[in-house]
C-alpha cells in the first residue's frame, strides 16, 4: 500500500475538478466541423433553377455501397429539367448503406451530387432514411452557376470549381439546403445552423491542459 | 403485557419456522426472526445491552455465517434430498435425554442466584414464599449502573462469573485452534520467489520500421 | 405545546420528518455524486432536468418506479422480494438513535437510548441480510458470487471498525451517542484516536461496499453483483439501502470522531450545532465520492489479506494502548 501514491491520485482528481471540461452541451451547442466533411448528400441547381444533374448514373457506378439509385428521363422542350439531353428521373440514395466516402461526388461530371457538412439525420425508420429527390434536391433559389445550355452534354464550365467548397458554396447557406424543416433565413447569422436554443457556434476547443 | 404476548407469539412461531421449513435458507430467515424478536424480549426486561449482543453476536456473526455456508454448499437441496430420515432409531433415547435437560434446566433456575443475591425471577413466580427474600430490583432503563446496564453487567462478567467467563474463552480458543488446524493441513508451504514459475515476458512482435 | 402530545404521535411524528429527510438527502447525494465524479472526469453531468440537474433525482425516482419488476424464474420467490426490504428496513432503523444536535431537553433524536452506538452496529450488522440473501435468492451464478463475497467482506471489515470504534467508547467511558459527543467538546476524539479515525474511515468504505472496496459488484467480474436480477423499484430499493448505509457512516464518524455538532459558538445554539453536523457530514459524503473518483478496485484476495493482516491488528493495538492509557490516567 502505497500511501503517497493515494493522496497524489486524491490531489488529482481534485485538482481535475476545476479544470475545464472536455463535454460540449451538444445540441444547444455545436462544434465546427471539418472544411472537407462528409456528410448528408444535396443535389445542386444552376443559377437558373435548372437542375444539375444529368441523369447519367456515373455516380451509381462509382458507389462503393451501392446506396445511389438514378434512373434517367428524357428533357423535352414542355418538361425540361437540365441542360443538355437527360436529367435524373428517380435519384436515390439509402443514406443507411452509404458509408460517406465522397466518390459520388468525385464522379459526377456536372457537380450535382455533394456532400454537405450536416450529419444530424437520425429517424425511426429505415424507410425515411432512403432519401428521394425531394429531400435531396436544393431549393430553387440556392442554385450556383451559369447554366450551361450552350455546351454539349450539359458539362457546365464551371466544373470541379464549385465542387471545391463544400455544400452551395457559403456554408451559412449551404449547410441547410438540404434540410426542408428548417426555416433557412433563421441561418443567416452567425450560426451554421439553427438550434432550439438559439446556439453558438463553438470553434475546436484548444487542447485540453494537461490532457496529453 | 401486550407486547410480551406479540413477542412471544413471534418467537414460537419463528421457531416452529425454523424447524419445519424445507428450505435451509428459509429455516435462516426464520430464525433471524427469532434472534430479533429476541433481543427485543430482551429490552423489555431493560436488558439493553444484552439485546444488543444478541443482535451484534449471534443475527450478525454467527447467523451470517450459516448463510453464507448454505449457499456456498448447494443452496437448492432441502431436506427431503437427503435421504430416509434416519432419526427414527435414535428417537426414543432423544426424547428422554431431552425431558432429562429440560428437567435439569428447570431446577438450575430455580435455584440460581443472581448477583444481587436474591432468586431469579422464575423462583419468586414459583415459590411464593420465597418472593419476600427478595430484594427489590428497581429497573431504571437507560441509567449507568442500573440492573441490565453496561456498567452492571461488566462488573458481574469480571468479578462474580470472572471463572466461568475465562474457561469459555479458553473453549472458544481451543476451537479456532482445532479449525485452524483441520483447515489448515498440517504446515503452509512456502515457496520461495525463486521457486515460482517465471512470468513469461511477451516477445516483441513488431520491430520497429525505419 | 410538544410536551402534551402523547408518545407514540410524537415518535411517529419525527419519524416521518427524518424519513422525509434522509430519502432527500439520498437522492442529494445521488445527484451531488453524479456531479462530481463527472466534474472529475473533465464532464459536466446531469444537467438537463431543471437548473444545474437539480431535478435530475426526481426524473430517476419516475424512472424507477415504472421499471418492469422481473423475478428470474430460478429465483426464490419470496426471499427474492424480502431482501430488498431488509436492506432499506436496517438502513432506515440506524436513524432510530443517531443524535443530531443538542438541544435544551436533550439531544436532537427520536431516541436516545444508553447503548445508542450498540445499536447502530446491531442494526447495521443485520445489513448484510439483505445483500446475501438477494444474492442466493436470485437463482444465478454473478448474484450468488457477489453476495459470498458481500458476506466475507461485511463480517471481515465489521470487526476491525467495531475494534476502531471501542477505543472512542473507552475514552468516553459512555456507550450513548450523546454522551460521547459530549465528551468531545473540548478535544475531538480524531486526535488522540487518528490511528482508530484511519481505520474507521476505511472500514466503513467497505462496510457500505463503495469503491474501492466495491467488490460485491465488481462491473467488470460479476456483471453487477448482487442485485443483477433486480430490476424497477426493487433495485431502487438497494440503491437507496446503499446511500443511505453510507450517509449512516458518515453521521457516525462526524458523532464519534469530529464532535458531533460541537464547533465555535455551538453550545446553546442547538440550530448551529446542527449546520456543523450537517457540514462535517457532507464533508464525509464528498470524501466518499472523491474516493470514488479516484481509486480503484482492490483484488479480492488482497481486500481481505488488508482487512485481516493490517487493518484488524492496528486496531487491536489502538484498542490496546487506548485502555491502558484511559486506566492508567483517568
Amino acid at each position: 500500500m502505497n500511501i503517497i501514491a493515494i493522496f497524489k491520485g486524491l490531489a488529482t482528481t481534485f485538482g481535475y475538478m476545476f479544470r475545464r471540461k472536455a463535454t460540449i452541451d451538444y445540441p444547444f451547442v455545436k462544434r465546427a466541423h471539418a472544411p472537407r466533411f462528409h456528410g448528408l448528400h444535396e443535389l445542386r441547381r444552376y443559377d437558373d433553377g435548372m437542375e444539375r444533374c444529368i441523369g447519367c448514373e456515373l455516380c451509381q457506378i462509382a458507389c462503393p455501397a451501392n446506396a445511389i439509385t438514378v434512373v434517367g428521363g428524357e428533357n423535352t422542350p414542355e418538361d425540361r429539367h437540365s441542360p443538355g439531353e437527360r436529367y435524373a428521373f428517380r435519384y436515390e440514395i439509402d443514406e443507411l448503406r452509404c458509408i460517406f466516402c465522397g466518390m459520388c461526388e468525385e464522379a459526377c461530371p456536372t457537380d450535382a451530387i455533394t456532400l454537405t457538412p450536416r450529419f444530424e439525420m437520425s429517424n425511426y425508420t429505415r424507410s425515411s432514411l432512403i432519401y428521394d429527390k425531394s429531400k435531396l434536391l436544393v431549393p430553387a433559389e440556392y442554385g450556383v452557376g451559369e447554366a450551361p445550355h450552350e455546351r454539349p452534354g450539359g458539362i457546365p464550365a464551371d466544373l470541379g470549381e464549385v465542387a471545391r467548397t463544400k455544400s452551395t458554396m457559403n456554408p451559412e447557406r449551404g449547410y441547410l439546403a438540404t434540410w426542408r424543416g428548417i426555416d433557412i433565413l433563421t441561418s443567416k447569422g452567425k450560426t451554421y445552423m439553427p438550434t432550439p436554443a438559439g446556439g453558438e457556434l463553438v470553434r475546436e476547443p484548444e487542447r485540453l491542459k494537461g490532457g496529453e | 403485557m401486550l407486547v410480551f404476548v406479540i413477542l412471544a407469539v413471534a418467537l414460537i412461531a419463528s421457531a416452529i419456522g425454523v424447524v419445519s421449513a424445507k428450505n435451509p435458507v428459509h429455516s435462516v430467515v426464520a430464525l433471524l426472526a427469532n434472534f430479533a424478536a429476541l433481543a427485543v424480549l430482551y429490552l423489555t426486561l431493560s436488558g439493553e445491552f444484552l439485546a444488543m449482543i444478541q443482535i451484534i453476536v449471534y443475527s450478525g456473526a454467527i447467523l451470517i455465517l450459516f448463510v453464507f455456508v448454505i449457499a456456498l454448499l448447494g443452496a437448492g437441496t432441502s431436506v427431503g434430498d437427503l435421504g430416509p430420515n434416519r432419526l427414527g432409531k435414535v428417537l426414543t433415547p432423544t426424547v428422554i435425554v431431552g425431558a432429562l435437560a429440560l428437567v435439569v434446566l428447570g431446577y438450575a433456575l430455580l435455584h440460581a442466584q443472581n448477583p444481587s443475591g436474591g432468586g431469579m425471577l422464575g423462583a419468586a413466580t414459583v415459590l411464593p414464599g420465597l418472593a419476600n427474600q427478595i430484594p427489590a430490583v428497581t429497573i431504571t432503563p437507560g441509567t449507568e449502573g442500573a440492573f441490565g446496564s453496561i456498567a452492571d453487567f461488566g462488573r458481574a462478567l469480571f468479578t462474580t462469573y470472572l471463572l466461568p467467563f475465562e474457561l469459555t474463552a479458553f473453549v472458544l480458543l481451543i476451537a479456532v485452534i482445532g479449525v485452524v488446524v483441520l483447515a489448515g493441513g498440517g504446515a503452509p508451504e512456502r515457496r520461495k520467489a525463486a521457486e515460482r514459475e517465471p512470468i513469461a515476458k511477451p516477445e516483441r512482435r513488431m520491430e520497429p520500421t525505419r | 405545546m410538544i410536551d402534551a402530545l402523547p408518545l407514540w404521535l410524537l415518535v411517529a411524528i419525527k419519524s416521518l420528518v427524518l424519513l422525509i429527510i434522509v430519502i432527500t438527502l439520498f437522492a442529494y447525494t445521488m445527484l451531488a455524486e453524479r456531479k462530481v465524479l463527472a466534474y472529475m472526469q473533465l464532464r459536466v453531468g446531469p444537467n438537463k432536468v431543471g437548473p444545474w440537474g437539480l431535478l435530475q433525482p426526481a426524473a430517476d425516482a419516475v424512472k424507477m418506479i415504472f421499471k418492469e419488476d422481473l423475478t428470474p424464474s430460478t429465483a426464490d420467490p419470496l426471499i427474492y422480494r424480502l431482501a430488498p426490504f431488509i436492506a432499506v428496513f436496517t438502513a432506515l432503523l440506524a436513524y432510530a438513535v443517531i443524535p443530531f444536535s443538542q438541544g435544551e431537553h436533550g439531544p436532537w433524536s427520536i431516541a436516545n437510548v444508553n447503548a445508542g452506538i450498540l445499536f447502530v452496529f446491531a442494526i447495521t450488522s443485520m445489513g448484510v441480510y439483505g445483500i446475501s440473501l438477494a444474492g442466493w435468492a436470485s437463482g444465478s451464478k454473478y448474484p450468488l458470487l457477489g453476495s459470498v463475497r458481500a458476506t466475507a467482506q461485511m463480517i471481515s471489515y465489521e470487526l476491525a471498525m467495531t475494534m476502531s470504534v471501542i477505543g472512542v467508547i473507552l475514552q468516553a467511558s459512555t456507550t450513548s451517542l450523546s454522551g460521547i459527543v459530549e465528551a468531545q467538546s473540548r478535544l475531538w476524539f480524531i486526535v488522540p484516536q487518528c490511528l482508530g479515525f484511519l481505520i474507521y474511515i476505511i472500514t466503513a468504505v467497505a462496510e457500505t461496499n463503495r469503491v474501492p472496496f466495491d467488490l460485491v459488484e465488481a462491473e467488470s467480474e460479476l456483471v453487477a453483483g448482487f442485485h443483477t436480477e433486480y430490476s424497477g423499484l426493487r433495485f431502487g430499493l438497494f440503491f437507496i439501502a446503499e446511500y443511505i448505509n453510507m450517509i449512516t457512516v458518515s453521521c457516525l464518524a462526524t458523532l464519534l470522531f469530529l464532535g458531533g455538532w460541537n464547533g465555535p459558538g455551538a453550545a446553546g445554539h442547538p440550530l448551529l450545532g446542527l449546520l456543523y453536523f450537517v457540514i462535517k457530514v457532507f464533508a464525509f459524503l464528498f470524501f466518499y465520492i472523491w474516493l470514488r473518483g479516484t481509486l480503484p478496485r482492490l483484488r479480492y484476495d488482497r481486500l481481505m489479506a488488508f482487512g485481516w493482516k493490517v487493518l484488524l491488528p492496528l486496531a487491536t493495538l489502538n484498542l490496546l494502548v487506548t485502555a491502558i492509557v484511559v486506566a492508567l490516567w483517568y
